[in-house]
This record gives C-alpha cells, sequence and structure tokens, in this order.
C-alpha cells in the first residue's frame, strides 16, 4: 500500500506492474467500480466548483463598487446563471451523489452498488449534461450575437424563459443540459436504493445503518420525487419554445405561475438533497472525532424520514410574493416552520454527541464544527425569510442570497470539505497534510464570513439580488466592498486544498486501514480498498461494527 | 445530575415560550392598523437618525431600509421583524453558546487525555441518548414555531395585500422590460399615463393593481411596504400610506432581463394639494409651443411616434407616455437626472447609457437630435 495510486489500481487488478497513463486512463474511462465512479464525480465536481467559484468572483468583482462598468448586463446575468446552475446542478448534486457511490457499498458491507453498469450510465450523464451546458459558451447564438451562454437565472422563471424574450438557442442549451444530467441522478437514486435495502451485509438490520446510509436513502427518494417533476417542465417548456406549446405563455392564457410552482416542487426538495447528505458526513465524522457514539440514533432517523416527508410540502415558500393569497400564504409559513424542528433536532443531537466527549480538532473536525455553526445561522434567517411579511420584505433581495450560501456554503460546502479530509485517506491510501488542512479551513471561514454576512446587510437595506450593479446614494457600498474583499481570501484557501491534494498525493502520510480510529465498515478494508472491497463479506453487530471490534468487554450491541 | 440540570433549562424555556405566546395572542393593541395611520410628525424611536426629519431623505444609509418604515404595512411588518430577530438572537445565543461550552469541555478533556495514559486508554462514557432530553428538544422547538405560526398568520390578515383599505386611491402599475407604466383615473372617468415616477399622497392608502406587460417584475419600495410581483396575465393587489410627504425609493425585485438593475422607483408622496396640482396638470393634454415645432416634425417623421405617446401628436404604446415628460426628475427608469445633456445623448444612442436597452438609435443628425431635444425639454 506505499507506492503510488495507479500501482495500486494494477496490484488490484492483476499484480502487474504500474500502469501506464492510456491503460490507466481507459481503466478509469471504462470502469464500473462504484469507488472509482464515485471518485471521479467527486472530482468532476470540484472541477465544476473551480469553474462556478470564477464565475462567482467575476461577479464580485463588478459588485465591489457602486456603478462599475468591469462586466456589462448581459455577461453578468450570463454569470449569475451559470454559477447558479453549476453549484446546483455540477457541483452540489454530483459530489454528494459522488460520496453516496463511494461511501454507501462500503459502509453497507457490499462488493459494489445493486447497478454497477447504470450507475456508470448515470455518471456519464451527468458528465454529458454538464460539458452541453457549458457548450453554451461557445455554441449558442443568439440575435445580435448577444446571448451566449444562459441568462434567465437558475430557476428561469416563465415567461423571462419564452421564445419572445429569450432569443437564440442558451435557453434550449439550459433546459437540455439539466435534463440530461437529470436523468443521471435518477437513475443514481434507483441504484442508491436498491443498494440500502437490498445489498447490506448480514447483521445490518435498517436501524443499525450508518447514518449515511439513512441520510442517501431519504435523498435518493427525494431525487425520485422532485427530479422528474423538472425534467416534466423542462420538457413543457422545450414544447413553447420549440413546437409553439402554450403552456407558460400568459398571452394565450398559459400560465407563468405555473412554472414557478413546478420548478419550486423540484426545487425545495433539492435544497434538502443537498443539505441532508453533508448531514450525513457531519453525523458520521463528529462522534469520532469527539469519541462517542450519535446521540439519539433512532431519533436523528426519524428527523431525517419527518425533514423528507416535510420537505415535499414547502416549495411555494419560495412564493410569497407572488400573490397566492393569505391561505397558501399561511400554509406553506406553517409548513416551513414546521421543517426546522426535525433541523433542529438534528443540531441538538449533534451537540449532545459533543457534550461530554474527549475533541480531537483534526481538520475534518474543524470544517464540521463549522459546518454545525454557520447552518445553525443559516436555518435562522431561513425562519426569518418563512415569516412571510418579513419574506415580503426580504425575498429575492440580497438577505436571502446571504441565507442560501450560508446554507449551502457554509453548510453542504464544509461538509464537503470535511467529508474530502475524512475518507481522502481510505480513497487513496494517503493522508492530506494537517497543516494545509487547517490554513484550508481557517481562511474559506474567515473569507465566507466575510463575504456572506454583509450581504445580510445590503439586503435589509434594499438591495436585491442578481442586478449587475447599483446605485451609489442607498448606503450598500460598504458592504458589498467587504462581500467583495472575501473573495480572494476564499480563493487562497481553495488554492490551499489544491496544493494539499497534489502534494499528498505525491508524498503524503500512508494512513493505513483506519488512520482516525473510527467505528463503520470502511475502515476495517484496506486503503484503498480492493475492487471486491472486503475480502470477506463483513458481519455487523450493531451500528457501530469496529467499536464492537475494539470493544469486546463492553459493545453496543448490549445497548440496543 | 447534569441531565437535571438540563432538563430544568429547558422547564424554564418551555414556560417563557408559553407566556411569550401569551403575550401575542392578547388582543392587539400595539400594531397600527390599515384605517389609523400614524400621524405625520409622530416621531418613533429609529435606529438611525436619518428617520427623524420630516422629510424621507433621498440618499445615503437607510433610504431603502426596511426599518425605516413610513407606512403601515412597512411598519408591521418591521415591528414583526423585531420579535422574529429578537426569538432567532435567543435561539443563536443559546444554540451558539451550547456549542462553544461543549468545544471547551471537549478540548479539555482530550487536553487531560493526553496528560493521562491510563485516561487515554479508555474512551470517553458512551451515552446513546437520553428520552427526556430528546422529548424536551422537539417539543420547545414545537411550541416556538407555533408561536411563529400565530404571528406571522396574524400579520398577514392584518396587512392583507388583497384587501386595500376602503377609500383608497387606486393606480394601475404596468411592468415593462426595463420601465414602470402608472395609469391614474382621473375624475372625469379619462385615464392618465405616467411612468417611472409615481406621485401619491400623503396620508391617503394607495391601492396598486399590478399587471405586466412582458415578463415578471416586482413592485419594491421598502420604507413603504413589502414587495410584489407584476405577472402577465395575473392581476396582483397591494396598498401602503405615505406618512410623511417626500421621495421614495425603490426598485424591480424580480430578476426580469438584461437592465433589471436599472428598473429603479421613485414615489413622490405629496400633500394633498400638491398631489391634486400635479395629477390635473399630467391630466391636461400636451403643451404645443410653436417655437419647438420642428423638434415635433422630427418626433412624428421618425419611429419615435411608434413607441411613445404623446397627446396631441403619437399614441405609441411600447415605450414610456412622453405627454409631460419635462416634469419628471429622471429618464431611462430612474437612473439618469433629467437634463437637457443627458436627454440628448439618451435620443442619440440609449445604449450607451443603459446598455441592451430597447429603445434604438434613430441615427439622428445633430441638427434633428437638438430640435426633438428641445421638443421633449418643453413637455412639462
Amino acid at each position: 500500500m506505499n507506492t503510488s495510486i495507479a500501482a495500486n489500481e494494477g496490484a488490484h487488478a492483476g499484480g502487474e506492474g504500474p500502469l501506464s497513463f492510456w491503460e490507466s486512463a481507459m481503466r478509469w474511462t471504462l470502469s464500473v467500480d462504484h469507488k472509482k465512479l464515485g471518485i471521479m464525480y467527486i472530482c468532476a465536481g470540484m472541477v465544476f466548483f473551480l469553474i462556478g467559484g470564477l464565475e462567482a468572483a467575476l461577479m464580485r468583482l463588478q459588485l465591489a463598487r457602486a456603478n462599475a462598468g468591469i462586466i456589462d448586463p448581459e455577461t453578468f446575468n450570463q454569470l449569475f446563471t451559470m454559477h447558479g446552475t453549476t453549484m446546483v446542478f455540477l457541483v452540489g448534486m454530483p459530489v454528494l451523489l459522488g460520496f453516496g457511490n463511494f461511501l454507501i457499498p462500503l459502509m453497507v458491507g457490499a462488493r459494489d452498488m445493486a447497478f454497477p453498469r447504470l450507475n456508470a450510465f448515470g455518471f456519464w450523464l451527468f458528465i454529458f449534461g454538464g460539458l452541453l451546458l457549458y457548450f453554451s459558451y461557445i455554441g449558442s447564438e443568439g440575435l445580435y450575437g448577444a446571448p451566449g451562454a444562459p441568462d434567465v437565472g437558475w430557476f428561469a422563471y416563465a415567461p423571462l424563459t419564452s421564445r419572445t424574450f429569450s432569443r437564440g438557442n442558451s435557453t434550449d442549451y439550459w433546459i437540455l443540459g439539466i435534463m440530461v444530467s437529470g436523468f443521471g441522478s435518477m437513475t443514481t437514486a434507483i441504484n442508491f436504493i436498491a443498494t440500502v435495502l437490498c445489498m447490506r451485509c448480514p447483521g445490518m438490520k435498517l436501524m443499525r445503518m450508518p447514518m449515511i446510509a439513512w441520510m442517501m436513502l431519504v435523498v435518493a427518494a427525494l431525487v425520485l420525487v422532485a427530479v422528474p417533476v423538472l425534467t416534466a417542465a423542462q420538457v413543457m417548456l422545450l414544447l413553447d419554445r420549440s413546437l409553439g406549446a402554450h403552456f407558460f405563455d400568459p398571452q394565450t392564457q398559459g400560465s407563468a405561475v405555473l412554472w414557478q410552482h413546478l420548478f419550486w416542487f423540484f426545487g425545495h426538495p433539492e435544497v434538502y438533497i443537498l443539505v441532508l447528505p453533508a448531514f450525513g458526513f457531519v453525523s458520521e465524522i463528529l462522534p469520532v472525532f469527539s469519541r462517542k457514539a450519535i446521540f439519539g440514533y433512532s431519533l436523528m432517523v426519524a428527523a431525517t424520514v419527518g425533514i423528507g416527508f416535510i420537505a415535499l410540502g414547502v416549495w411555494a415558500h419560495h412564493m410569497f410574493v407572488v400573490g397566492m393569497g393569505p391561505v397558501l400564504d399561511s400554509f406553506f409559513a406553517a409548513s416551513t416552520f414546521l421543517i426546522s424542528v426535525p433541523t433542529g433536532i438534528k443540531i441538538f443531537n449533534w451537540l449532545g454527541t459533543m457534550w461530554g466527549g474527549r475533541l480531537r480538532f483534526a481538520t475534518p473536525m474543524l470544517f464540521v464544527t463549522g459546518f454545525v455553526a454557520m447552518f445553525i445561522i443559516g436555518g435562522l434567517t431561513g425562519i426569518m425569510l418563512a415569516t412571510v411579511p418579513m419574506d415580503w420584505q426580504l425575498s429575492d433581495s440580497y438577505f436571502v442570497v446571504g441565507h442560501f450560501h450560508y446554507v449551502l456554503f457554509g453548510g453542504t460546502v464544509f461538509g464537503i470539505f470535511a467529508a474530502i479530509f475524512y475518507w481522502f485517506p481510505k480513497a487513496t491510501g494517503r493522508m492530506l497534510n494537517e497543516h494545509l488542512g487547517k490554513w484550508c479551513f481557517w481562511l474559506l471561514f474567515i473569507g465566507f464570513t466575510m463575504t456572506f454576512m454583509p450581504m445580510h446587510i445590503s439586503g435589509i437595506l434594499g438591495m436585491p439580488r442578481r442586478i449587475y450593479t447599483y446605485e451609489a446614494d442607498r448606503g450598500f457600498e460598504i458592504w458589498n466592498l467587504i462581500s467583495s474583499i472575501g473573495v480572494p481570501v476564499q480563493m487562497a484557501g481553495v488554492l490551499c486544498f489544491l496544493w494539499n491534494v497534489v502534494k499528498s498525493l505525491r508524498n503524503g502520510a500512508i494512513a493505513g486501514d483506519d488512520p482516525w480510529d473510527a467505528w463503520t465498515l470502511e475502515w476495517s478494508t484496506s486503503s484503498p480498498p480492493p475492487e471486491w472491497n472486503f475480502d470477506r463479506i463483513p458481519t455487523c453487530t450493531s451500528a457501530r461494527p469496529l467499536w464492537d471490534k475494539k470493544h469486546p468487554e463492553d459493545p453496543d450491541a448490549h445497548y440496543e | 445530575m447534569r441531565t437535571h440540570l438540563i432538563q430544568k433549562f429547558f422547564a424554564l424555556v418551555i414556560a417563557a415560550s408559553v407566556l411569550c405566546f401569551l403575550a401575542l395572542a392578547a388582543p392587539k393593541t400595539v400594531m397600527a392598523t390599515a384605517v389609523d395611520v400614524v400621524p405625520v410628525n409622530e416621531s418613533s424611536r429609529a435606529p438611525l437618525e436619518i428617520c427623524n426629519t420630516s422629510v424621507p431623505p433621498i440618499s445615503g444609509a437607510g433610504v431603502t431600509s426596511i426599518f425605516e418604515p413610513n407606512s403601515p404595512p412597512a411598519r408591521e411588518i418591521r415591528n414583526l421583524s423585531y420579535l422574529v430577530f429578537g426569538i432567532c438572537i435567543a435561539i443563536f445565543v443559546v444554540v451558539q453558546g451550547f456549542l462553544v461550552v461543549a468545544i471547551v469541555r471537549g478540548v479539555k478533556a482530550a487536553r487531560a487525555a493526553a496528560r493521562d495514559p491510563v485516561l487515554a486508554a479508555r474512551e470517553p462514557v458512551q451515552v446513546y441518548g437520553s428520552v427526556p432530553i430528546e422529548v424536551a428538544w422537539t417539543v420547545v422547538p414545537v411550541i416556538i414555531v407555533f408561536v411563529l405560526t400565530m404571528v406571522t398568520i396574524r400579520t398577514i390578515r392584518d396587512i392583507d395585500t388583497k384587501q386595500p383599505p376602503a377609500g383608497a386611491l387606486e393606480i394601475g402599475v404596468i411592468g415593462h422590460q426595463w420601465w414602470w407604466e402608472f395609469r391614474y383615473q382621473a375624475a372625469d372617468g379619462s385615464t392618465i399615463v405616467t411612468a417611472n415616477e409615481l406621485h401619491v399622497p400623503v396620508g391617503r392608502a394607495v391601492a396598486l393593481r399590478l399587471n405586466s406587460a412582458d415578463v415578471i417584475h416586482s413592485f419594491w419600495v421598502p420604507r413603504l411596504a413589502g414587495k410584489m410581483d407584476l405577472i402577465p396575465g395575473h392581476t396582483n393587489m397591494m396598498w401602503f400610506v405615505a406618512e410623511k410627504p417626500g421621495l421614495y425609493l425603490g426598485q424591480c425585485a424580480e430578476y426580469c432581463g438584461a437592465q433589471h438593475a436599472h428598473m429603479l422607483l421613485r414615489v413622490n408622496a405629496d400633500e394633498t394639494p400638491a398631489f391634486d396640482q400635479w395629477l390635473a396638470a399630467q391630466a391636461a393634454p400636451a403643451i404645443e409651443n410653436p417655437a419647438v415645432a420642428h423638434g415635433r416634425a422630427v418626433f412624428s417623421q421618425y419611429a419615435c411616434l411608434n413607441c411613445h405617446a404623446i397627446t396631441g401628436t403619437s399614441d405609441g404604446l411600447f415605450g414610456p407616455n412622453l405627454t409631460h415628460l419635462a416634469s419628471r426628475a429622471t429618464i431611462g427608469s430612474g437612473s439618469i437626472p433629467l437634463t437637457r445633456a443627458n436627454l440628448r445623448q439618451w435620443i442619440d444612442d440609449p445604449n450607451s447609457l443603459k446598455p441592451a436597452c430597447n429603445m434604438p438609435s434613430l441615427k439622428l443628425n445633430s441638427t434633428e437630435l437638438d430640435a426633438v431635444t428641445d421638443y421633449l425639454m418643453t413637455l412639462q
């Protein structure tokens, strides 16, 4: 286990010497191995993360000063459309699904996913969907040569997306790119459900599954319910645009509001699709670095399933300014408040896990703690936005931008970084550098706070989102400047991370099978695991099978 | 023992929440309702000094702040915001406080273990959960959520955007890419059309009937009321009462295409006599000044008249009504001060001032430009 990764692959594949680059690339491309697919998902997602991040950096450059003329309005509108679309569909989904791919079979003691070839199919759909979307930059032509990439916003409200207002074919690229990658998500979701329900090793009852398996099960269910609705809506939009249908065309009795209902019926569960796996990472990593079992396992499971159900009934809280009327407004406010209960339970259970523990602040734990602290803020601003009259003021303002970045950056992205630092040793056999890891965390944390905390203030001061520039006399300038200054700090953090990965892949410390002294099954096999995962299918005696092995005098099984 | 402490703490929180709810559910006396408008010179306690002047500021921090209300709906929202912010800050302090304490204790425990090899050999005590504690931190949020839902529903009902107060002045608002059309009903039943600068009387309820000519826009003047979308094929209502005379700023809050950023709103609240005077002036036909007849001819010869209406000269519908253009302070939907030089440049090449806007450059020569600019500048 101490040679390069390529050599490891070779060793597992048949015991020959190191592979050439070409052979290695072929092996990865043609692979149906869930670990390779998972790693490819994560790597591709991180590439898109860099692209989406650069788009955001350009926007912050333009917004640093009032009435700046660095970027013209059409380019700016493309930037925020591509940034949102990229981060949701090409970063969040694939990276989290990638972790699901890599981890689920290892954690439930299986040799692969239930449908390995379907798995590879889903991955390649995602890649080609993403490439199709980005091909719009060169492939799409609009009137006056203007629209290159899509510029209708990531939620693409009708009728801005109709032929009349979105000329050229950039919106068609948006529809088709997302639709293709959406099919990939659906196949992956089917795979997750089948694997979690049918491939668990002997002894692993549902209530002994690692929290991640539970979270991924709920996420997969949400994907299966929500994504087809988006796909259907996109088909309708495509018909409107290409064949003269009138689903969303108000001129001919179509409904502009219908699109919003369909989109957010997908869009809000999507938020939970993006955050539940990160909850899973926290629920795995926090106990290990607190040296305690997760507090209230069954309530945690109940809260996860509860979130899954309630998540399907909150979508119209994105539409309080549409004029739905007091009854619907009240219903969706109540359901949105309600979902904060299971979410709160999770946070309290994590605190209960840390309480009385012996905390070790290695980089994964830093990110996880940062996640909990930031997610609390994102959750509380969510409560403010669920308060309908406050939403009438704050909806579509920078307050919302601050809120959802606290959830999706402070939450999901911190969770992803925690997971990368935690499972990198398992995937590659080498540790990431702790020193650089801590730099990465603190730079990201400080840059993140500088960028997104002031957005709440500029929103309260009345700054709408999605404007390419703003007036100089409204008191927005200082907060926007601080936001923009945070960007290079975050970029430095990301550079630390990239350098860390490159450096550690070459000469990181050798990890060994179980570097964190953890308790779930993936740590019982070698790092990186063989293609068949386990020489012998493990058996499971409790929710923490390795704890039972390490502490035969006091196994968890006694407390079930 | 520690468990007992935690239980006591939660019992306290529950009791406090119940009290809080009872206080809120009591008959409302504090909040201003739709009809009892707060008098103009009642100076409300405001965090920013700016609010204490009798005229709303037109520039500087707070000029569009949701915490500087000057109208009942905006004030009700502000009051609710204080409550919700208070609850959220309390939750924030308690939860982050527990997190910090847990971290400090956990790090201490880890240091102790590092010094003591016997301790280090054992894992900390494993706690798998506790039914009373878990019940407590399920029930307390449920109570808070219940309180929040109740106050939210009550404020929704109080403001009731669909039911403006009786006797409200109704104004039609139509969103366009990227400007606002306002339609008043004159006493004789005719319609008065203007653009981008809304005039309202002080102290009288104003109901806006919102519609859109193209894509979705959103009317947002934070100091007057919450925003409401303008959706094609779907009429929305909102209302407010401007309590102080002066200029209130706002802008479109729903992404509507290339120049969403420059779809600004200006609401002038005038005392009733001044407002009536303004309305009468707007109802009058366009001034015909023979000195600028050449400019008027240019306007009528070229494509200007396809889009812009000037009573007695043209009846275009796609662009702002120019009958009384010179009575406005701005052009380009509130983004450019109306001066002769700006107007001339705008007519010459609108894209140089508002890139990607829908008005084309008509390539007028400089004589024609001067003439048509002079003509438009006379349209008081």
